[in-house]
């Protein structure tokens, strides 16, 4: 009985390492891939499109409702001790630096890391992969680094817009419904707004997005056999990106506002 | 020429290839048959580099495979695949035209359609057919487009996985006919992978029998209904009883 629990535990850790490595390698190939030619621009501003582009209603709304449910939440907290004027800069703040970039981010993660690794493992599993490479073109270069490069670039542009939309949420709703006065709600929200702020949640946003497409991608080219195969892919692409996510925000916010 | 030595491949414990020894000569197609999951399309695959061998040797005009650059090696194959593997994403005519609007060689984009227009017609599919989708097409078009795919850079060796699966008797019986004709018009060297003896009928020159993961016999085709192998000649029949296993 302890030989089989001691063996499970080391299959398990091999398991899990010779995964981490698969990841590792998969993540430099895909660096190299970016920083070597050809480019497919074709490709590239398709994903752009798709991952940038129609990704807008989905971040804004999120945007929209968060940005009204904070400023909400912080009039009642404030009212405990007085403290109902911070509305404008607590939700200004709270959008900037983490509310927009992370919601943001796992919104994308849904929608981008799903249909990536969906793509890419029906592609795996119907031999399209393997049709690119036989027209010696490298699957890596053509389907990955455009996706990744996109997400990179584009999700700091959504992390912006839902930033704004945000806000407008909170300005919506202090200005509606909390009785703030529509002037005095702006210039708090702008005095008190540091660049630092917007530049830490766009950088976030960078980070998310390439983690976002780089899962959907490796789940995609590592995708199981049949309908089953890519449903797991993409089960796991999101789960996998929502966590690399929500555990990348610790580490950016740790780096960036301590110390 | 294409020639493969002691070729081993397996995937975890299942041992697929142990030491494959085939000779292809130039410009002769060769038909490898084999049950389903007797290792045809991992030897297929192994040439092309898509696997790797786990030990032997495989050299195309005597040089190894694996030592030369990949792109201009792949440069001169064409590969039906089995179910098509179109791209969906793109038309039927950008799917023809892939490897011509790409690379050292690329055409302009004008010049990528015309050609992919007169190998579609070289197929038997009118210029119509260019600007639909895979997703528009039927089963047997499919294979025409992913013929035509094959053959858009006049390649000179081409492969042929399970050319006729799942095509009605017809269908099979046109892809066979075009397959033969390309091939003879060419001058291509051929390696096909099918388990339809009506296909290795007409299209082989020389006939292949992997099983257990070694081939069994090979021959021309003239030669494989006087054989004496025991293995080819239960499966040329599609006897239940004999040396192979019917359940596996």
């Amino acid at each position: 009985m302890l030989t089989g629990l001691v063996g499970g535990i080391g299959r398990s850790t091999l398991a899990l390492l010779a995964g981490l490595g698969r990841g590792v390698l998969f993540l430099f190939r895909t660096i190299a891939a970016i920083f070597s030619l050809p480019f497919y621009i074709r490709e590239f501003g398709h994903a752009v499109l798709t991952i940038g582009y129609f990704s807008l209603p989905v971040v804004g709304l999120t945007a929209l409702f968060t940005g009204a449910a904070l400023a909400l939440q912080i009039f009642a907290g404030g009212s405990r001790f007085q403290a109902e004027a911070v509305v404008p800069s607590i939700v200004a703040i709270g959008m900037t630096r983490e509310l927009g970039p992370v919601l943001g981010g796992l919104m994308v993660a849904a929608r981008v890391a799903s249909s990536i690794a969906a793509e890419i493992g029906t592609m795996k599993v119907t031999e399209q992969i393997d049709a690119l490479v036989t027209l010696s073109t490298d699957p890596m270069r053509y389907l990955t680094a455009p996706r990744v490069l996109a997400a990179t670039l584009t999700v700091p542009v959504l992390v912006a817009v839902g930033d704004s939309i945000g806000i407008f949420g909170g300005y919506l709703v202090g200005t509606g419904r909390l009785g703030f006065n529509t002037a005095a709600y702006l210039q708090n929200t702008v005095d008190f707004l540091e660049t630092w702020d917007i530049l830490s949640g766009l950088v976030k946003g960078a980070v998310f997005g390439f983690l976002v497409a780089l899962v959907g991608c490796y789940y995609g080219m590592n995708s199981g056999r049949g309908a089953q195969g890519v449903g797991r892919a993409t089960k796991s692409a999101v789960v996998s990106a929502s966590v690399l996510i929500l555990a990348s925000n610790y580490m950016l916010t740790e780096l960036f506002f301590t110390g | 020429m294409i020639e493969l030595r002691g070729v081993h491949k397996a995937f975890g414990a299942n041992q697929v290839l142990r030491g494959v020894d085939l000779v292809v000569p130039r410009g002769e197609s060769m038909v490898v048959i084999g049950g389903s999951g007797t290792g045809k399309s991992v030897a297929l695959k192994c040439i092309l580099g898509l696997v790797h061998p786990d030990a032997g040797t495989i050299l195309v005009d005597g040089q190894d495979v694996t030592g030369t650059d990949r792109e201009s090696f792949l440069a001169r194959f064409g590969m039906l695949f089995q179910g098509g593997a179109l791209f969906d994403s793109l038309s039927v005519w950008q799917n023809v035209a892939f490897r011509l609007q790409r690379g050292a060689q690329r055409r302009s984009p004008v010049q990528a359609r015309e050609i992919a227009v007169e190998k579609l017609r070289r197929v038997g599919l009118k210029p119509e057919v260019a600007d639909l989708y895979p997703a528009e097409l039927s089963g047997g078009m499919q294979k025409r487009v992913g013929l035509a795919r094959a053959i858009a850079d006049d390649p000179e060796i081409i492969f042929f996985d399970e050319p006729t699966t799942g095509l009605d008797p017809i269908m099979a019986g046109v892809i066979n006919e075009l397959i033969r004709e390309i091939v003879v018009e060419m001058g291509a060297t051929a390696m096909t992978i099918t388990h339809d003896m009506t296909s290795v009928r007409a299209i082989a020159d020389n006939v292949a029998m992997l099983h257990d993961g070694v081939i069994k016999w090979t021959g021309p085709v003239a030669r494989m209904d006087a054989s004496g192998d025991p293995y080819l000649d239960q499966f040329i029949h599609g006897r239940a009883e004999g040396p192979i296993e019917a359940v596996r």
